[in-house]
């Protein structure tokens, strides 16, 4: 069984590499950008785990719940 | 006072809080390896600065699940002293032992050199014998130190004058100039609302001696030691 974890910070935290990169992208002539948020993708392969152990994983590790939102998806 | 300097991979700072602590003679300290499990017999905990797991996912957050945790967290319970410095402020806010998180600075730029701060209350153990709105100067290196926490947290810190430290000007004002990662009120160190856990992101143990450019690190383990004292008075 396979999982993929998307986290993304909340909409309230500044995300100074994603300010960073999408003025950089604007530099390249990508004019129509109005904002660019950077997050992270983890992978799981996984011999067993239950949903809630894998929501578990996400709220006690994965990710920072003061900081960051995920987003769970299980592949069978 | 006995005092533990714990040891997690990655940690960097852990020698210069020893020698920090050693230089007081009324001080017995020891270097403590993550993977112990007591700390049974120590005053004060110190969590050093460095990159404890290489800061793999977010700074502090693999360190939180060392063994040793277990035995600060009981610690933190029964109002032993705990001081995280840098790395150590990140771990304690991993941990949930103290509120809100340290983002990315602001600028993205790691930033290293010669910060004001300014001492924002005495009414915790670190900082009871240093006047409120004294200034100290303490050396800062990191890139993440932009502390943020929720409006609710935010307001919860301020009712209960859990700010210790703020970064300030030579002249003691906490403007946006003076801020060097773009902290949320200019926030450089809190404690917990039972005042025994202090986190900051300037590293006081590198500025213990001249010859360092600062001896107002010194002031907050002194504040500490009369601290002791009078609790054994």
């Amino acid at each position: 069984m396979k999982a993929r974890v998307t986290i993304m910070p909340q909409a309230a935290v500044l995300d100074p590499a994603g300010v960073a990169t999408a003025d950089a992208l604007k530099h390249l002539g990508f004019e129509g950008v109005r904002s660019v948020r950077i997050g992270k993708s983890i992978e799981l392969d996984l011999e067993h785990a239950t949903e809630e152990e894998l929501h578990q994983a996400c709220r006690d590790l994965l990710s920072n719940p003061i900081m960051e939102d995920y987003h769970l998806e299980i592949f069978s | 006072m006995r005092a533990a300097v714990l040891q997690f991979p990655g940690s960097n700072g852990d020698y210069d809080a020893l020698m920090a602590l050693r230089s007081f003679p009324e001080i017995s300290a020891q270097l403590i390896w993550h993977q112990e499990s007591s700390l049974d017999t120590y005053d004060l905990i110190l969590l050093p600065g460095g990159f404890s797991y290489g800061d793999y996912l977010r700074s502090g957050a693999i360190a939180r699940f060392s063994p040793i945790m277990q035995a600060v967290r009981r610690a933190a319970e029964e109002g032993k002293w705990i001081l995280g410095i840098c790395n150590g402020f990140q771990i304690l806010c991993e941990a949930g032992l103290l509120p809100g998180v340290l983002l990315r600075n602001r600028h993205l730029l790691f930033c290293a050199g010669e910060q004001i701060v300014r001492v924002e209350t005495s009414n915790t153990p670190f900082t009871k014998t240093i006047s409120p709105k004294s200034l100290l100067r303490l050396p800062i290196a990191h890139g993440e130190g932009c502390y943020f926490a929720s409006k609710e947290t935010l307001k919860e810190l301020l009712t209960n004058d859990q700010v210790l430290l703020r970064y300030a000007t030579a002249q003691g004002m906490t403007t946006s100039e003076a801020n060097p990662n773009g902290s949320l009120e200019n926030i450089a160190g809190i404690c917990n609302k039972e005042r025994n856990i202090f986190g900051l992101m300037p590293h006081p143990e590198r500025a213990f001696e001249e010859l360092l450019g600062s001896r107002d690190g010194r002031k907050i383990i002194e504040s500490l030691l009369a601290s002791l004292h009078g609790l054994i008075q």
